[in-house]
Formats: C-alpha cells, sequence, structure tokens
C-alpha cells in the first residue's frame, strides 16, 4: 500500500509529467506557429534592370516595389494594407531583368515558377513580353500579374484564366489627351504626329488618330513620323514637323528618345510654333527640369506623380518612396504599387476564404477577378477581360518650370473617369473608339 | 525650294556625326584588318566622359565656351586609358586569326563595355546641354536650325581634313600606309608594327570617343547610346568601301542625304532607306565605293 507521502509524490509525477506534456505541447505549437509565422509569400517581380527602358521604368518600378514591399513586411502601410507582409505572410521578392526579349522572358518565367517556386508574379513592361508570357502562365496554371504593358490585345485578343493586368491599357492615354484637347478648345485643325517605331508607337497613333477622328472630325493629320526606337537624333524629324505646320504635335516616345526630342526641338521653336502633346511624358520631367519647354499638354498613364490624387494612401506611398529615392514616383512605380497592394489584398481575401493557409494559384484568381482596391493612383476595378483587365481614371496637365521650386510643375490638371476614357466590357477599344465613345460616362 | 534646302541640311548634318563615327572605324579596319563592333561603345565612353568632364568643368567655374575643351578632353581621356589597355591587353593576342574570331572578339568586348559603363555610370541619364546654346540659333527659310549643327559639320571636315593630311603628308602616315600595304615588308624595313597598331587603334577609339563627346549635348547619356550608331557606321564603311577615308566621306553624305529625303518626302521608308542604299551599291561595287582592287598575294 502506498503511503501518502508516495501518494504524493505520485501526484506530483503526474502533475510533473502533464507540466511536462503540456511544455512539449507548447512548444511543438509554438513552433508549429514559428513555422507558419516564418511562411513566406514568394513574388518574382519582372522588370527592365538594364537597357533603354531600365532608366525611365524598369529601375524606378522595382524601387518603389522595394519600399512597398518593405513597409508591407514591417506591416507600416496605412488600412486596409496594413496586415503584416501578405496576411502574416513575410513578402520575399526576387527580382529579374526584363531585357532580352520574349524568348528570354517565356524562359525566365518558368525559371520562376518551376525552380524559385513563387507564388506568383508581377511584372513586364514590354507589351511583346506581355503577349509572350501571358499563354505561358496560362498553360503552366500559374499566377500571374501584368503591371505595365500598354497593349490592348492581351485581354482583348484571348481569354486567360491565371492572367491579370492591373493597370488600364494604352488607349485611355490617347483617348483622354484627345478629351483634354477638346475640354480646353485646343486648335487642331491640323496635326503631326512622331511615334517609335514598334507595336507601343503603333497602337498609340492609331489610337490618337481615331479619337481626333471623333472629337475633331474636320482635323487633317500631317506628317505621321515613325522613327526607330532609340533613334537618339532627330534633327531630320524636327525639320519635317517644322516644315509642315501644324496646330499640334503629337507624341508617344518616352524615355530617352522623349527626352533627345524635347532637347532637340525646344531651342528649334517646335513648342512655340505647335501645340505638343505628349501621352506618357511624366517621368522625364525631373530629368529635364528647366530644359522641359512650358505650355506642352501630357499623361501619365493614369492620374500618378503630379497628375495623382490627394488622398491620404497617396501621401503615405509619396512619401514612402520619396523618402527611399530622394524623389517623387512617377507613372512606373504606381503602376508596381497598385499591382502589389492588388496582390495583398486579393492574398488575404483568398487566404480568408481557404482557412487562413497560403492560398493556391485558382484561389488567388478567383480573388483577384472582378475585384476593387484603392491605390494611391485612384480607384482600381477589374473590370474588362472578364474580371482580368482593370480600368482606372487618368489626368492630363500642362508643363510649367516653377523657378522657385527648381522644378517642373504640371497645371490645368483634368481628371477623367475611368468609364469615360476606357471602353466598357466587352467592347474592343478599336470598337468602342470608332462608335464615337458609345456608352462613355464623363 | 525650301524643302530642298531643308533635305540638304538636315543631310548633311547628319552625315556630319555619322562621318567622325565612321571615320575611326574605317582607320582600324584599313590598318588593323578589324571589324570593330566595340566601336560603339567607345563612341558612348566618350558621350559618358564629355558628360562628366563639362560636369567637372561647370563646378571649377569656368566660362560655359570651355565646355568645349572639356568634351575635347573626354575624347583624349578615353583615347588615352582605353586604348592602350585594349589594343595591347586583349587585340595583338587575335592579330592574323581569322576574321569572324575578331569580330566576335570586338563583339564580346563590346557587351563588357557596356556592363562597364553602367557600372561607372549607373542607369541614370546625363545631361551636357548647356553646349548646345553656345552657337545661337541660324534661322534659314522657314526653319530655325541651332548654330551647334553647323559648328559638328565644320568639325567633321576638319576632322577628316586632317586624318587624310596625317595619313598622306606626313612621315608618320605614310609609315602606317606602308604598313597597311604590306606589313611584312615595312617591318622587315625597320618599321615598328606594333607601334603603328596601337597608334592607329588610339586614333580609331579617339574618333569613337569624340563622335560620342560632341553628340552628348543633343541627347541624354544612358544606357543602349552605343548601339544605333555601330550598326548605321556599319552602312556607311561598307557603302563607302572599308578601309577609305573618302569612302567613309561619300558614304556618311549618301546615308545621310537618303535619310533626309525619306523622312521628308517619304516618312514610313525612311529606316529602309539606308539598307536599300547600301544593297544598290553593293549590287554594282560589291567591295564598296572607293575600295581599291588589291592584288591577291600568291
Amino acid at each position: 500500500m502506498a503511503s501518502k507521502q508516495q501518494i504524493g509524490s505520485a501526484r506530483v509525477g503526474a502533475w510533473r509529467r502533464g507540466m511536462a506534456r503540456s511544455a512539449i505541447a507548447l512548444g511543438v505549437g509554438a513552433l508549429a506557429f514559428g513555422a507558419q509565422a516564418q511562411e513566406t509569400f514568394k513574388v518574382g517581380v519582372v522588370s527592365f534592370l538594364s537597357g533603354q527602358a531600365a532608366e525611365s521604368f524598369g529601375i524606378p518600378a522595382v524601387n518603389g516595389a522595394k519600399a512597398l514591399v518593405e513597409a508591407f513586411n514591417k506591416g507600416e502601410a496605412p488600412a486596409p494594407y496594413n496586415k503584416t507582409g501578405f496576411g502574416g505572410m513575410k513578402i520575399e521578392a526576387i527580382y529579374v531583368d526584363e531585357n532580352g526579349g520574349a524568348t528570354k522572358q517565356v524562359q525566365e518565367l518558368r525559371n520562376l515558377y518551376d525552380r524559385e517556386k513563387v507564388d506568383a508574379v508581377v511584372g513586364y513592361v514590354g507589351s511583346g513580353d506581355c503577349l509572350a508570357v501571358a499563354p505561358v502562365a496560362e498553360e503552366m496554371k500559374k499566377f500571374l500579374i501584368l503591371y505595365d504593358c500598354g497593349t490592348p490585345r492581351i485581354f482583348e485578343d484571348g481569354k486567360y484564366n491565371y492572367v491579370f493586368r492591373t493597370a488600364s491599357h494604352a488607349t485611355m492615354d490617347n483617348v483622354a489627351l484627345a478629351r483634354y484637347m477638346k475640354a480646353r478648345n485646343v486648335k487642331a485643325a491640323t496635326y503631326n504626329m512622331i511615334n517609335q517605331d514598334y507595336a507601343w508607337g503603333q497602337d498609340s497613333r492609331k489610337d490618337f488618330m481615331l479619337s481626333m477622328a471623333q472629337l475633331y472630325p474636320d482635323a487633317k493629320a500631317g506628317e505621321d513620323l515613325l522613327p526607330k526606337f532609340g533613334a537618339g537624333q532627330y534633327g531630320t524629324e524636327i525639320s519635317a514637323l517644322m516644315s509642315k505646320r501644324a496646330d499640334v504635335t503629337h507624341s508617344s516616345l518616352w524615355g530617352g528618345d522623349l527626352q533627345a526630342f524635347i532637347l532637340q526641338s525646344g531651342p528649334r521653336g517646335l513648342f512655340k510654333r505647335s501645340q505638343v502633346v505628349l501621352s506618357a511624358a511624366d517621368h522625364v520631367l525631373t530629368n529635364l527640369g528647366d530644359k522641359m519647354p512650358d505650355g506642352a499638354i501630357l499623361g501619365a498613364r493614369g492620374a500618378y506623380g503630379l497628375l495623382s490624387p490627394k488622398s491620404a494612401l497617396n501621401d503615405w506611398w509619396w512619401s514612402v518612396y520619396q523618402k527611399a529615392q530622394n524623389t517623387y514616383p512617377a507613372q512606373a512605380p504606381y503602376r508596381m504599387a497598385q499591382a502589389l497592394m492588388g496582390l495583398k489584398l486579393a492574398t488575404e481575401k483568398a487566404m480568408a476564404a481557404n482557412g487562413g493557409k497560403k492560398p493556391t494559384s485558382e484561389q488567388l484568381a478567383a480573388a483577384l477577378k472582378g475585384m476593387e482596391w484603392d491605390s494611391p493612383g485612384g480607384k482600381i476595378r477589374m473590370t474588362l477581360g472578364d474580371g482580368h483587365q482593370a480600368t482606372q481614371e487618368t489626368a492630363i496637365g500642362k508643363t510649367r518650370y516653377d523657378a522657385a521650386k527648381k522644378m517642373v510643375v504640371l497645371d490645368d490638371i483634368q481628371r477623367f473617369p475611368a468609364e469615360c476614357v476606357n471602353p466598357p466590357p466587352n467592347v474592343k477599344s478599336e470598337d468602342w473608339i470608332k462608335s464615337n465613345f458609345a456608352g462613355a460616362k464623363c | 525650294m525650301n524643302t530642298a534646302i531643308t533635305i540638304l541640311i538636315d543631310g548633311l548634318s547628319y552625315a556630319s556625326w555619322l562621318f567622325i563615327v565612321a571615320l575611326g572605324l574605317t582607320l582600324v579596319f584599313g590598318v588593323l584588318k578589324i571589324l570593330n563592333i566595340a566601336h560603339g561603345s567607345f563612341y558612348a565612353l566618350g558621350a559618358y566622359a564629355a558628360a562628366s568632364f563639362v560636369g567637372w568643368f561647370a563646378t571649377l567655374k569656368f566660362a560655359p565656351e570651355w565646355s568645349l575643351v572639356a568634351m575635347l578632353f573626354a575624347a583624349v581621356a578615353v583615347a588615352v586609358l582605353v586604348a592602350p589597355l585594349t589594343e595591347r591587353g586583349l587585340m595583338r593576342f587575335f592579330y592574323g586569326r581569322d576574321e569572324v574570331l575578331l569580330v566576335l572578339v570586338t563583339y564580346a568586348l563590346f557587351l563588357m563595355l557596356e556592363d562597364v559603363t553602367k557600372l561607372l555610370w549607373g542607369a541614370n541619364p546625363y545631361y551636357v546641354s548647356e553646349p548646345y546654346a553656345l552657337f545661337g540659333n541660324v534661322e534659314i527659310g522657314d526653319q530655325v536650325y541651332v548654330g551647334y549643327d553647323f559648328m559638328l559639320m565644320g568639325m567633321a571636315l576638319a576632322v577628316g581634313l586632317t586624318v587624310w593630311w596625317g595619313l598622306n603628308r606626313t612621315r608618320h602616315g605614310k609609315i602606317v600606309l606602308a604598313v597597311i600595304h604590306s606589313e611584312e615588308v615595312a617591318a622587315s624595313m625597320g618599321v615598328n608594327v606594333s607601334r603603328v597598331y596601337m597608334l592607329a587603334f588610339s586614333v580609331g577609339i579617339f574618333l569613337a570617343a569624340i563622335g560620342g563627346a560632341f553628340t552628348a549635348p543633343l541627347i541624354s547619356v544612358q544606357p543602349g547610346v552605343s548601339v544605333g550608331v555601330i550598326i548605321v557606321s556599319f552602312a556607311v564603311v561598307i557603302i563607302g568601301g572599308l578601309g577609305s577615308i573618302e569612302g567613309a566621306a561619300i558614304g556618311a553624305l549618301i546615308v545621310g542625304l537618303a535619310r533626309s529625303f525619306a523622312v521628308h518626302v517619304m516618312p514610313e521608308a525612311e529606316l529602309f532607306s539606308i539598307y536599300i542604299v547600301m544593297a544598290l551599291v553593293l549590287m554594282v561595287r560589291p567591295e564598296g565605293l572607293f575600295q581599291r582592287i588589291q592584288a591577291r598575294k600568291i
């Protein structure tokens, strides 16, 4: 028979064993919790880190991504982006150079999914790259967000389940330019054009001409120049634009080409002789400074940078980027930000529907399809391409060099609602413009 | 009439820029028998160095006119620093090898120099726009031209005449011609062929760099400036005949005027114009306009 003391010892032993079991269970639980807390969401971020589009678009976009990922991981972003990482999962970003052509990008995309095991890819500035990688992601059944490229063809000619574009396509840019001119009674009996000789330049030229045909039916197109991409010297083209006098000169040049064109045409008086309208030019303003002539009408491919709306989210984004880069964000970081913000909310929505676990590509796609969210540049709505293609508001303004601030500022800004400058669902951009913007709400 | 004058001025302006760059390319081929793809990179180095030197001169409070001197210094610096390194450190190991191999070597060098410029100057653009306003504007007909473009025309003429005079009228030039004609005989007569090679390579690099340096005020200097220039320079020297100074001059004029004519009259044929001219010339004279028929050694 066991003594009291023995019984007491046995109880103490049982209690100790219970405590030990609980401690082990707690430890295991803590380990498991730790593992969950340590779980990461891997994102492949693809943009131009070298080549001609690097300085204008790729590097600012990646700088924006880095600043935003850091803020997300620290849980420092304002609501509804204030959960740490993506729903508690730390974001691990891998940055890949988009330079090298479509074939290389297809290989890199496969590499990201198969070897790096990324959960999502956000990327691509070049329309050719977007057209090449979208079918590959679809075939691999992997989640892909196209964050920048402009061609409307992706979702107008194709249908995808796993591919999304979180920014408006390029039709918006030229429709908004023409509408801005019309709203301000800009004289445009004649217009000249200079655009790069590749998909972007040709599409921009076509959209502008079609928009002009609707809004200025009597306007006549004069010079229609398509210099090669990266031409660098525009002396002859400027002479041609000056010779065939026109009320308006349109261009979708960007980056170094646009800067060279402005540096060469400014002193020759083109900006005084003709109203210059530029569809995607905000990103050169900080570089050009007082070399940018006053009075040019320009867009930023969205309500971005100096054209962005006043909001708490935009103020926060502006300060995060400015702190990291010592300059304000222009179009490229904005487009990257709205993609990553959309991905964050879609991931968290999909996790909530998945019992808090990391979502699959299918679950991510189901969450992002038709979603709406606030971005620093305004509301993003996945309204086109069966819920896979975004529309957003945009803005156009006029340049003026502010000597006191030592920077180019934009005056006379006009905002356009998304429904005013984007086609409605199931209507191709070209058909929509030709129908005199049927269904547009301005 | 106005259009004809505009085509002529624009054509001459483009040709003068092209001639300076193509002259170096044809000189290096003439002496060393190298089709130097890295020539485009030396052009870019000249542009970047000019951006740095002009900025440096500005911080030293030099008057704006001194920026032209800064650009010249930049081109000299590129030639002095890069030429011996490249020629002695790399190219000389491949002399006498298959010409295709030499093309590949210079292509590899081109790719490496692309990264070197990015390493040194980063991806951000540089502006040297101050010198562009130094020569004022010139009104001709209904056009306003920037005086700097006419300065470039004069510079191209001066550079072309200097190189021609140096080669044909000076002792050193005649030594270079002797090496071009027969390396073995020149060597047996006591000519230091290696030194001639390095001299010719340095002058070639200097011409590429000066082309880049004096183009810098027109453009934003950033990665990628080297690519376009090398393709069109090849078209020029192939039209003119590889290794010929007169050929480079006429080739640049033909390309400049053809391009200018196309932009003004048939813009959609602009890209096509340069290559159709090249194809037509090669159909009639496969060796180029100014390539002398050479006797084959047996």
